[in-house]
């Protein structure tokens, strides 16, 4: 291995409420090919970007080259030679490989562009990388992963000296995964120090040299690859101190009535084949790193994606549904993780924000009853703890909890007897999570049956009777709370094609 | 609180009633032409067909789109309606159904572009305008056509905007459009209807996830708008002598300016069929009493363009500070 030529040391960065770095070092070396592992928001991006100056750092130094540099934004670094390849595509589909490639620094002959020139500096890039692909081919008729070549060909044209990859193999197949670390290997051998953020063991077991592990915020170690197993990255990765006091035990009984049975739901890449069941009062924890799918497999549900197949059947009786409209006549709702783009209408107020999914309920002839409207409302925010001044109140103005507290009391006013949370707690602070949990312990209890999509491990641990697991689309494993640890759900959300 | 968010809603309806109430006075304090009871039964033919389709139009503006085609629609509704009074002997009462009907299933037939096949509305609308535009001119065989005038049978449809007592003519035609005003003001307001337009408009996303049909609303969105359209063509009829093919472009524009001067916001989501109402005398004031103080017809569209932009700009500055 070579000379250390990128040095990231005593990285700290704190947003409002959430310190995201805490003097994180890490370095790479030329030659090399070095992991950045961790769970979602362990602060493997957040690094990055400071790295390549999306983000200022609040203190610590990087070295690059020996000497000390600050990038105030991604072109000051790709200037460098810092460069990363983005897990989603920054290509325009309309223009040429060509083009793409030189775009912002086109070649000129006078005033007119030299697409001739380009061309050609392409097919050299090309033949450097032992790519084949025609520089005068229209990027969108190129497959997802020969794209991604072009975005690496671009990086390299840059000069890169050191290229970070975000979870790159995301949206390949097996072979162009191949074709890719063929090209991560050359670049190795023409000494360029590679940054590789994936969550996928095995790839990391092959193509890179060292791991490093991120949690919390925190740099936990650096391990040679060859020299450990997955299982010491693993507890590497989830060994954390668990604060809440996970639950150990369910008290719903295995027999207890199915209220929610999905079988083989197809839906795209992100839902392939997912079965499971939903008992009445229960709550299923859905665990998974980012991308696993899980959103997609509740959206499928619920009919807000198309689905391609697959049968859902609530309290045993099978049900059709092709849009959120079936879904809510079934009794499912469903709570969006974002919930300002999907769950409220932020410029109404709490009371039509409540009757929202059942506004027949309230109407008086072709009039809506208003009264009844704002009483139904004022005992569902009661009976939640919603803080508010009056239910005439604009959703705009109450905080995360309280938003997400009306959400519910959507959901609740139209009866619904399966409640879908995705991220139910993210964006909202530490007392409103609580309250957010013995809300949704409360609702089980009185036999609401509850799917709640988590990445938190914490929240799954503390909330779930049973889990779920996905990875990439497919359902890996189940697991009993009474079963569960950390490790055994990182191993299930890690793929290990073997 | 409810009172408070109240009296910010009729602040704004109330600052353009102001603006009106400001502008009546400047006009006649600057002419002494302007002071005549003919000048109030000019606004007040002109006003008609500008407020029937601006209430109709404030729809669509409401759940985030537009609607183009309502001022080519306005004459081609027009023109079909006449053509049967004239050409087939069809009595005034059936060809003013007719006439209704054809609008409302020109906006039909936007709604479900737009709500079902996802046609942006801006596109979908142009091309129900070039379409009208072209029908309408068929079906008036390319000339003019007039609705029955006084002395003619059927002539008693003009009465219903014009009432003339010995000479005396009262603009009844301004009661009816109120009415409809407030009617469509309780069903934006009151009903299912409106409400579900609002959140469209507002928040589609979260529509749909609270299990709304938001194709049905949207259809229904652009159905009202192209209704109002075609009672906004049996105004026009009533109040013009002769609709002449290949004209109604533009109207629409006036429609929607004037909805927006009453508060409804130009990126959907809000507004109110009152303040629709009152905003659209803003333009007609200044359309009529302009050139009154000897401006041209041309610096009325220049004085209306900036009075838009003040309005768009309130309701800009008014959404970033609710941001904060």
């Amino acid at each position: 291995m070579g000379e250390v030529i990128l040095q990231m040391k005593d990285i700290d960065k704190s947003f409002p409420g959430v310190h995201a770095l805490d003097h994180v070092s890490f370095s790479v070396e030329k030659g090399e090919v070095h992991a950045l592992m961790g769970e979602n928001g362990a602060g493997k991006s957040t690094l990055m970007k400071v790295l390549t100056g999306i983000y200022t750092k609040d203190s610590g130094t990087i070295t690059y080259e020996g000497k000390e540099v600050e990038f105030h934004n991604a072109r000051e670094a790709q200037a460098a030679g810092v460069v990363i390849v983005h897990q989603e595509l920054n290509m325009v589909g309309h223009l040429n490989v060509a083009q793409n490639i030189f775009i912002g620094r086109e070649f000129k002959k006078g005033i007119k562009i030299d697409d001739k020139k380009m061309i050609e500096e392409s097919r050299k890039l090309f033949e450097k990388l032992n790519i084949d692909i025609d520089p005068t081919a229209t990027m969108s008729d190129l497959t997802v992963g020969k794209q991604q070549m072009c975005e690496i060909a671009k990086a390299i044209s840059h000069d890169a000296k050191v290229i970070i990859f975000d979870e790159p193999t995301a949206a390949l197949t097996e072979a162009e995964i191949q074709d890719l670390f063929k090209i991560i290997r050359d670049l190795r051998e023409q000494q360029l120090g590679i940054v590789y953020i994936s969550h996928r063991m095995d790839e990391i077991k092959v193509i890179t040299d060292r791991v490093t592990v991120m949690r919390d915020g925190c740099y936990v170690g650096t391990l040679i690859t060859k020299d450990c197993t997955k299982d010491d990255i693993v507890n590497m990765m989830v060994g954390r101190v668990i604060y809440e006091e996970p639950k150990t035990k369910s008290m719903v009984s295995e027999d207890a009535p199915v209220v929610l049975k999905v079988e083989h739901l197809n839906a795209g890449k992100m839902v392939q084949d997912v079965s499971f069941e939903l008992h009445k009062g229960e709550i299923l924890g859905f665990s998974g790193l980012m991308g696993a799918g899980r959103t997609e497999t509740a959206r499928a549900i619920f009919g807000a994606d198309p689905k391609e197949s697959g049968d859902i059947y609530v309290n045993g009786e099978k049900v059709v549904i092709n849009s959120p409209e079936d879904a809510v006549k079934a009794g499912i709702g469903y709570l969006s993780e974002d919930r300002k783009r999907f769950g409220i209408v932020v410029q109404k107020t709490i009371a039509e924000n409540t009757t929202m999914a059942n506004l027949s309920e309230f109407m008086k002839g072709i009039f809506i009853n208003k009264k009844k409207e704002k009483k139904i409302a004022k005992e569902l925010a009661d009976s939640l703890a919603t803080k508010m001044p009056s239910v005439d109140e604009l959703v705009v103005n109450l905080s995360g909890g309280n938003q997400q507290k009306v959400v519910i009391a959507k959901w609740l006013c139209k009866n619904c007897d399966i409640l879908i949370f995705d991220e139910p707690t993210r964006g909202i602070d530490v007392g409103a999570k609580n309250e957010i949990y013995k809300l949704m312990n409360k609702l089980a209890s009185e036999g609401k049956s509850i799917i709640m999509i988590s990445s938190e491990m914490t929240e799954i641990l503390r909330m779930s009777d049973r889990i779920v697991v996905m990875c990439e689309g497919k359902k890996t494993g189940e697991l009993r709370i009474e079963e569960t640890t950390q490790e055994k759900i990182m191993n299930f959300a890690t793929r290990d094609v073997g | 609180m409810k009172k408070e968010k109240t009296a910010v809603k009729l602040k704004q309806e109330l600052i353009v009633f102001l603006v009106v109430i400001a502008l009546l006075t400047f006009f006649c304090l600057a002419s002494e032409n302007f002071r005549q009871y003919t000048t109030i039964l000019t606004i007040m033919d002109y006003s008609y067909y500008i407020v029937l389709m601006a209430i109709g139009v404030s729809f669509p503006l409401i759940t985030g789109g537009v609607d183009l085609s309502i001022g080519t629609g306005l004459v081609c509704y027009s023109l079909a309606g006449g053509y049967l009074i004239l050409h087939c002997g069809w009595p005034v009462g059936l060809a003013m159904v007719v006439t209704v009907l054809f609008g409302t299933i020109i906006g039909v037939i936007n709604g479900v572009l737009i709500g079902v096949m996802d046609l942006p509305p801006f596109l979908a609308t142009l091309c129900t305008c070039m379409i009208t535009r072209g029908l309408g001119s068929i079906c008036s065989q390319n000339t003019g056509i007039s609705w029955p005038t006084a002395g003619q049978p059927g002539s008693w449809f003009r009465s219903i905007f014009k009432l003339d007592i010995g000479g005396t003519k009262i603009p009844l035609g301004f009661i009816w459009v109120l009415l409809l005003a407030i009617m469509m003001h309780f069903v934006l307001r009151h009903t299912k209807v409106g409400r579900y337009i609002i959140a469209i408009g507002s928040n589609k996303e979260a529509a749909i996830l609270s299990g709304i049909n938001v194709k049905f609303y949207h259809i229904m969105a652009y159905t009202i708008s192209g209704l109002f359209a075609a009672l906004a063509a049996i105004a026009y009829s009533a109040v013009f002598k002769t609709v002449l093919p290949g004209t109604g472009a533009g109207f629409e524009l006036e429609a929607i300016g004037g909805a927006i001067i009453g508060g409804v916001s130009a990126t959907g989501g809000a507004g109110s069929i009152i303040g629709t109402f009152v905003g659209v005398f803003v333009i007609c004031l200044l359309k009529t009493g302009l050139p009154f103080i000897g401006l041209q017809a041309n610096w009325q569209q220049i004085v209306t363009g900036f009075v838009l932009i003040g309005s768009v700009m309130v309701d800009i500055i008014k959404k970033r500070r609710e941001k904060k």
